[in-house]
């Protein structure tokens, strides 16, 4: 029984690797931008159109990963379109969990009327469909960064909000924390310095789990062109460009994909490890 | 001799007003073992409960007094009366892997109710904590500091569970069935300890069983619960020669080691069980208005 544990757990270390390493490299990547980009991600070519990438006959030295129908270097845009999908997935994924995390710990802990508005709240929001609510948010709210990660926010905290009530809930009912109110210690104290350790771990699996969310989510909205002005790069906005000429360069569609396709598997792959980590049962 | 806790018509009734506890009433003297037993359901750890200020949300005192120590807890302040229940009363229950926080090591667990409790300095707790550790008798108490409960056996947490609840000295222990949950070596084990301790340190203690036999152990008078209504409340002696209420009887009856360790069990009569159950209707009737 033991041993078949840790036989489990030895792939955990590789895939918290893997997918730390991953998005450890596309953080780098994305503070040094303007100094490893090899061109202006603006900059148009309308002779250096769709070249193709590094392993093709036609390639052109110093376009890596090619140039899309403007002539702009594919390997550029997506350094820079990871700067506006990191800082939306780290600023949006804290304060999403912040409020869903403490709306659902209150309700969980505290039960009686905070519960049951909180719940019924919950209940409300989870009736729309996700997209549509985005979709709908930033037409209220309008375009641009601040608007994405409002919108981000009003949508997603439900997901840590439910998870974590129920956890606390279960928590609640635990001896330890019926000893702690005998030994005089207060509602808030016991929640924060008895409850809130044992909730840790799922908060980060989910908070990690909601930075890949919110990668697409702003993918999303860059392809449908309702993410930020157009002129600077997006994950999104180029898959929607190279969508229309993949039959002439799908390398402009591709590399895009595949960078946010890798980013988002790595958040969630993290959270996973980093729970397994934090938890000191299965530690 | 003075009763440490006094329990007097105690009433606890669920929301709706399903009676849970019906007009008990019970004494524990001073550094005195005293055994509450009845089936399961009974209302047992719902006494305790209401005692330590701890009953299940959906549940409320409807009536009667708790005395701990010249003091009718029930008519304290709220924060008044958290406070007394914290530096005169303390809790053994019955599953050690619930009771201790799996994502705290051990040793702050203990030390954090003499800070809490008593106001002592981090250092001196964790002097006491030591020592309270190896008067449990656990082996190498520094390194179990260090660890997390669910790197400890049962009987080992249980022994934990003790040295704390024993730890900021309180006057009022309460078991709650603490060695159901472990296997029958280390029940013994953890009974005589909890018997020693009790001892040792001249706590007076309210203990939860099922078990007539454990009872016969370690209790000086006892309780017999059913339905939440108490059926007959006597000193070990006189209740093990001759009890008086007939379901009292059928429980002895019922008990391997007193009846007869060989022979066959007795179940308890269902004339018994008629008899008990038209006394706790005759109970709610007097009480509906
Ligand atoms: N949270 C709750 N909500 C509603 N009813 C409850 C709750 N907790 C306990 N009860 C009821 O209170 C009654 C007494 O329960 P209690 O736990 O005191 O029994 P017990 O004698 O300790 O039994 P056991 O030997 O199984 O521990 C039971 O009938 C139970 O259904
Ligand atoms: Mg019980």
């Amino acid at each position: 029984m033991r041993d078949a544990q840790k036989e489990m757990r030895r792939p955990l270390g590789l895939r918290l690797w893997l997918s730390g390493g991953w998005l450890f490299a596309l953080a780098v990547g994305a503070i040094l931008a303007p100094l490893i980009a090899p061109h202006n991600p603006l900059a148009q070519d309308l002779f250096a159109a769709r070249l193709p990438p590094f392993w093709d006959a036609k390639a052109e030295p110093g376009f890596w990963l090619g140039t899309d129908s403007l002539g702009r270097d594919v390997l550029s845009r997506i350094l820079y379109g990871s700067r506006l999908a990191l800082f939306v997935a780290l600023v949006a994924g804290t304060l999403t969990c912040a409020v869903g995390a403490t709306l659902g710990m209150i309700a969980g802990y505290y039960r009686g009327w905070p519960d049951r508005i909180i719940s019924r709240f919950v209940d409300i929001w989870m009736a729309f469909p996700p997209v549509l609510f985005a979709i709908l948010l930033i037409a209220v709210l309008g375009t641009g960064i601040v608007s994405i990660i409002i919108a981000i926010v009003i949508i997603d905290w439900t997901r840590f909000a439910r998870v974590i009530r129920a956890e606390a809930l279960g928590q609640s009912a635990m001896d330890y924390v019926a000893s702690a109110k005998i030994a005089g210690r207060t509602k808030f104290s016991t929640m924060l310095t008895e409850i809130f350790p044992n909730v840790l771990p799922s908060i980060i699996a989910l908070l990690t789990l909601e930075m890949g969310i919110s990668v697409i989510i702003e993918a999303i909205l860059s392809f449908v062109n309702l993410s930020i002005s157009t002129d600077s790069p997006t994950w999104g906005g180029m898959i929607s460009e190279g969508r229309t000429s993949v039959h002439q360069a799908w390398w402009v569609l591709v590399f895009p994909l595949i960078t946010l396709f890798l980013t988002v598997l790595s958040f969630s792959q993290l959270g996973e490890g980093l729970k397994d980590r934090f938890d000191p049962v299965l530690r | 001799m003075s009763s440490f806790l006094s329990i007097r018509n105690l009433n606890v009734k669920l929301a709706q007003g399903t009676p849970i506890l019906r007009s008990v009433s019970l004494d524990v003297n001073a550094a005195q073992v005293h055994g509450l037993v009845g089936e399961s359901g009974a209302g047992k750890s719902m006494i305790g409960k209401a005692v330590l200020g701890i009953l299940p949300k959906a549940l409320h005192i409807t009536g009667g007094e708790i005395w701990l120590d010249g003091t009718d807890l029930l008519t304290l302040p709220p924060s008044e009366r958290r406070k007394r229940i914290g530096a005169q009363a303390a809790l053994i229950p019955q599953d050690p892997l619930t009771a201790l926080n799996p994502s705290k090591r051990i040793g702050p667990q203990i030390t954090r109710r003499l800070v809490d409790i008593l106001g002592w300095s981090k250092a001196d707790a964790l002097d006491r904590a030591l020592e309270l550790l190896d008067e449990v008798h656990i082996p190498d108490p520094l390194r179990v500091m260090r660890n997390y409960p669910h790197e400890l056996s049962g009987g080992m947490r249980q022994r934990i569970l003790i040295a704390s609840a024993f730890a900021a000295e309180p006057k009022l222990i309460i078991a709650d069935e603490p060695t159901t949950a472990l296997d029958a070596t280390v029940q013994k084990q953890i009974l005589r300890l909890i018997a020693q301790m009790q001892k040792r340190h001249g706590t007076a203690l309210l203990f939860v069983t099922h078990d007539l036999g454990v009872v016969s152990k370690v209790c000086d008078s006892l309780s017999v619960l059913y339905a939440g209504k108490l059926v007959e409340q006597a000193q070990m002696r006189r209740f093990f020669m001759s009890p008086i209420h007939p379901y009292s009887a059928a429980l002895l009856a019922a008990t391997p080691t007193y009846a007869d360790p060989t022979g066959s069990l007795t179940p308890v009569p269902q004339s018994v069980i008629d008899t008990v159950e038209q006394e706790v209707a005759q109970h709610d009737m007097r009480h509906q208005s």
